[in-house]
């Protein structure tokens, strides 16, 4: 039933890009297509729930006949997938509600509108596909219609070049993928993911070399350090709905993908697999996070951010795989419910920042934060807002973001049980990698949040800047409400959980809402708890009795007056600090090694009035080391390999000619 | 009865940490300015400057925000949520289980991440270097501290504080390796995270090379009153939890009677006025360091963190 129902949302879906190229000369043409998102949405949602609730047991699955004539097009929904279209369909339901406030700005609608339906069917698609096929189709399809809206702004400077690195990364990854799914089918042939679960004659060199090549797939969509290059010029260049949901959404179905063939499809992990995956993603988080902090683009520094979280999320899934491997599932469990849930938490306050940053460039037009500022004032509702993201995001207490880091960290203390060396010493090592990304993001999202809301506006845009509209402030609202209420009630969250888990795993963690007072309790009470709840009740309380004691026995009067600054307040909003400044202190400290951070100031001789200059370079040592090189290959060989363009018809015929007897020597010779 | 005791017991803890936390950081000043051969202000002063500062009217800039207002109640009730929860007299808090160790961190983190906007909202230079500074020292006193709270979790084999003091207690320790290099960690997070000499001058209110002060520059009245309350409630939540973690004799236990939270008490005292006198000690023979030497101090704390963390996960015996 469930699935049935997925199935058809995904064809109304498609039905809705028909509509959308059918009208796409009305007035109405956008509204009319993100109110069917969004009702197809919720609908989507609500079945994806309710099968969830159900324990995910659907069980059944569904053959169409499309795709190559002898294998169809094989479809199947159990807990997983269940979980994953609740992230897919809640982010697309709300970023529609938001597009349909913000999609009235757009200059160019139907670069968009089309698209748009197209993208959320295909992330349906990939969580439903149950055979290689139909699962790469999807995969391939989802990065094209998100590179068609990457490039719906294709004159803006800069636009192409992202959309560009953006295909050749996809096409990469899904090249990596393709050839993953050719070594799980084996020889046979069997494409279809209950054969290939049954194919029993894999030897752990294929399985390694399975996990290496979604790590490269999957990673390269996700954002794993280095394969993120893409990421940050991609996310930002679309418009702010679609950045909401590439950013929230699409990266966490790369993150299904690697769940789904490593968890479920290969399920024979060795220990140093862990290794690799926790190399990776600690190195990830803290990347992520430098980038972002030296980021002063408001939209790329969210890009960068999400690098930042996958990274976490894929520290709790090699965290699994390490205790997976070993064989001790009760702190699988925990490790993934971890990874689970920072999923579901980053498609919540990731959706939430990007609406901000949307509606920060609908009411100002900047995305760059050194023009912009003292938002707070004339943005009340989106600040507040954005505010609850970041706050969020930053892993403070009673918010979400904290939940899923802090039982990452439980899962962390449990590893000292593992036998290997090789983890034991790397285990310690990647919690401290997150505990210093955990630190820098809180550090990161001061700078967001206090340069684009707070202090005095740095350019005429910002300071005549009003409040959007009552779309946008409602899809922020309900993605903050969100945030608290999964910060708040975790023990709800995990136990919705824990059907997927126990499928992948074979274990859960402890039944949670059973708990007194609500409380979360991941492996004995005598060892760790933390309730959300009750913090939360503990500082409204104490704020709020704070306030009033002050109410009564202290003055109440209040006068305003210029700044005080110590006596030298100056009214030029440029002596503020902005996002270069701010993180002035930690590009110093990290930059100088990370970035190869150097400053140049040339300060003019006394008496000179030219005003000195601070010049900053930072190299991104990923791409010089890594990218440049080989584009720097692929242009050479270009460049050799052009002659051929220019032969004529005879050279070409003994081309062909001398290939085809190189092909035939092969087969002759081939045993 | 014994819900009540707890409830009585834990209520108890609130209002002693919010009494004692300005005696703390007037006896601090105390001790300093008797070192320094000065007479020094009464123990009673920073009450006194409390009061004082109640009674005025708070001035705020033109364009200061709704955020500016509220900073000052968020940090202060995230702080004392964070320092009720640490054992001080007696261990077996009623709510110590909805926030171990981490989630106190954390609540502090919080209690940072709202003063640094505050310290942005109006847009002054002092501000904003107060806000940058106060986020880069973050960025490695909270992984430090992270990696500290791993090596006690570690050996007593939970992050709940009422659990570890309890370890601490019992005759299973011992000496080890792993917690001589987590005191010391932790004595040098503390005085970094309170603002303290050599990272910072709390007595300082006109210096480029200030933080905390600079941070809170344009807060006056019952605001600032809220801010300095909020800061010697972290002091003495840092003595705390040193005392809760390295010196936790004299804790009343679980279902303890009145004489043991009598000696409980006797012993908070005590362990306070050691904290208090050691660190003025510490502060009066030491010189205030440049900014950029702070991420080498810190950077040493978050390596003796790692270290202990990582001698733990070699053996059981460190």
């Amino acid at each position: 039933m469930a699935l049935a129902a997925e199935l058809w949302s995904v064809a109304a879906y498609f039905a809705l890009v028909v509509v959308a190229i059918a009208t796409v000369r009305s007035k109405s043409n956008s509204s009319i297509v993100y109110s069917g998102t969004f009702a197809i949405g919720m609908f989507a949602l609500s079945v994806a729930s309710f099968a969830l609730a159900d324990g995910g047991r659907t069980g059944a699955s569904i053959v169409l006949p499309l795709g190559l004539p002898w294998v169809g097009a094989h479809f199947q929904m159990d807990a997983l997938t269940s979980f994953f279209l609740i992230i897919v369909n809640l982010g697309g339901a709300i970023a529609s509600l938001f597009a349909l406030g913000y999609g009235v700005h757009e200059k160019a609608p139907h670069r968009v509108v089309p698209f748009y339906p197209a993208f959320l069917a295909a992330m349906n698609l990939v969580p439903l596909a149950a055979d290689a096929f139909t699962f790469l189709v999807s995969w391939e399809f989802m990065s094209l219609a998100s590179w068609a809206l990457v490039l719906a702004h294709h004159r803006e400077a800069d636009n192409a070049r992202a959309a560009y690195v953006y295909l050749v990364m996809a096409s990469f990854g899904t090249l990596a993928l393709l050839l993953a799914f050719g070594v799980l089918a084996g020889a046979d042939g069997g494409y279809s993911f209950d054969a290939i679960r049954a194919n029993a004659n894999l030897t752990p060199t294929m399985a390694a070399t399975v996990l290496l090549l979604v790590l490269v797939g999957a990673g390269s969509k996700a954002g794993l350090v280095p394969l993120h290059v893409w990421l940050p010029l991609a996310h930002p260049a679309a418009p702010s709905h679609v950045s909401a949901l590439m950013s929230g959404v699409m990266t966490k179905v790369a993150v299904y993908a690697f769940i789904r063939i490593i968890f479920d499809l290969v399920d024979s992990p060795e220990w140093w697999w862990a290794v690799v995956v926790l190399c990776l993603a600690g190195a990830t988080t803290v990347l992520g996070v430098l980038y972002a902090l030296m980021e002063h683009d408001l939209k790329r520094l969210l890009a960068y951010h999400t690098v930042e979280n996958i990274g976490i999320i894929f520290i709790g899934l090699g965290l699994a795989l390490a205790f997976r491997a070993n064989g001790i599932a009760w702190a699988s469990a925990l490790a993934l419910t971890a990874a689970l849930f920072h999923v579901l938490n980053h498609s919540l306050f990731k959706s939430l920042l990007f609406f901000g940053a949307g509606a920060v460039l609908t009411a100002t037009g900047e995305r760059d934060m050194e023009h912009l500022g003292g938002l707070i004032h004339r943005m009340p509702q989106t600040a507040f807002a954005f505010l609850v993201g970041c706050a969020a995001i930053s892993a403070l207490p009673p918010f979400n973001g904290f939940v899923s880091e802090w039982m990452t960290f439980q899962a962390i203390l449990l590893s000292p049980q593992l036998p290997q060396w090789g983890l034991r010493l790397i285990v310690p090592a990647v919690g401290a990698l997150l505990a210093l990304s955990a630190a820098l993001a809180a550090a990161c999202f001061v700078k967001a949040f206090g340069v684009s809301f707070l202090g005095r506006p740095r350019s005429a845009e910002a300071e005549h800047a009003k409040e959007v509209d009552a779309f946008s402030r409602v899809t922020m609202f309900v993605f903050a409400g969100l945030c608290l209420a999964a910060g708040v009630l975790p023990g709800l969250a995990i136990d919705a959980l824990a059907p997927v888990v126990q499928d992948l795993i074979g274990a859960r963690m402890p039944q949670q809402t059973s708990i007194d007072w609500l409380s979360i309790v991941p492996i004995a009470e005598s060892r760790s708890s933390y309730n959300g709840l009750l913090v939360f009740i503990f500082i409204t309380l104490s704020a709020s009795s704070a306030a009033y004691a002050i109410h009564l026995f202290a003055s109440n009067k209040v006068r305003r007056a210029p700044p005080w600054d110590c006596g030298f307040p100056d009214a030029r909003p440029a002596t503020q600090y902005g996002a270069g400044s701010f993180a002035q202190p930690i590009r110093r400290v990290y930059g100088t090694l990370v970035f190869r951070a150097r400053e140049h100031v040339s300060m003019p001789p006394p008496g000179d009035m030219r005003a000195a200059r601070i010049d900053v370079e930072l190299r991104d040592l990923i791409w010089d080391t890594l990218y440049a090189p080989i584009a720097g290959l692929v242009g050479f060989a270009a460049d050799r390999l052009n002659v051929l363009q220019f032969l004529t018809i005879r050279r070409y015929l003994s081309l062909v000619f001398i290939l085809l007897v190189t092909l035939l020597l092969v087969l002759a010779i081939w045993p | 009865m014994a819900l009540i005791r707890d409830l009585a017991v834990q209520g108890m803890q609130m209002l002693v940490v919010l009494l004692l936390a300005p005696l703390l950081t007037g006896f601090v000043r105390k001790a300093k300015a008797r070192l320094l051969r000065r007479q020094g202000p009464p123990l009673i002063q920073p009450y006194r400057d409390l009061i004082r500062l109640m009674r005025k009217e708070a001035v705020l800039a033109f364009n200061a925000s709704w955020l500016f207002r509220a900073v000052p109640y968020l940090v202060f009730a995230a702080t004392w949520v964070a320092a009720a929860l640490v054992p001080t007299f007696a261990t077996g808090l009623l709510f110590s289980w909805s926030a171990d160790l981490i989630a106190i961190v954390a609540l502090l983190g919080s209690a940072r991440f709202f003063l640094a906007l505050a310290g942005m909202d109006v847009g002054t230079s002092f501000g904003g270097i107060g806000s940058s500074r106060e986020a880069m020292i973050a960025s490695l006193a909270e992984p430090a501290m992270i990696m500290i709270i791993f090596v006690l979790a570690l050996i007593a084999g939970s992050t709940q504080l009422s659990a570890i003091a309890e370890f601490m207690l019992s005759l299973q320790v011992g000496l080890r390796v792993s917690l001589g290099l987590a005191l010391i960690a932790l004595i040098m997070v503390a005085i970094a995270e309170n603002a303290r000499i050599p990272i910072d001058n709390p007595a300082t209110h006109l210096e480029l090379t200030m933080v905390h002060e600079a941070m809170v520059l344009e807060y006056s009245g019952r605001h600032l009153a809220l801010i300095e309350l909020a800061a010697s409630l972290k002091l003495l939540l840092y003595i705390s939890l040193i005392g809760c973690v390295f010196a936790p004799w004299g804790l009343a236990p679980v279902e303890g009677d009145w004489s043991s939270y009598a000696i409980g008490g006797l012993a908070y005292l005590a362990k306070l006025a050691i904290g208090g006198a050691a660190l003025a000690f510490f502060e009066t023979s030491i010189a205030k360091m440049r900014v950029f030497r702070v991420p080498a101090f810190l950077g040493a704390a978050l390596m003796l963190g790692l270290l202990g963390t990582l001698l733990r996960f070699v053996s059981e015996s460190f």
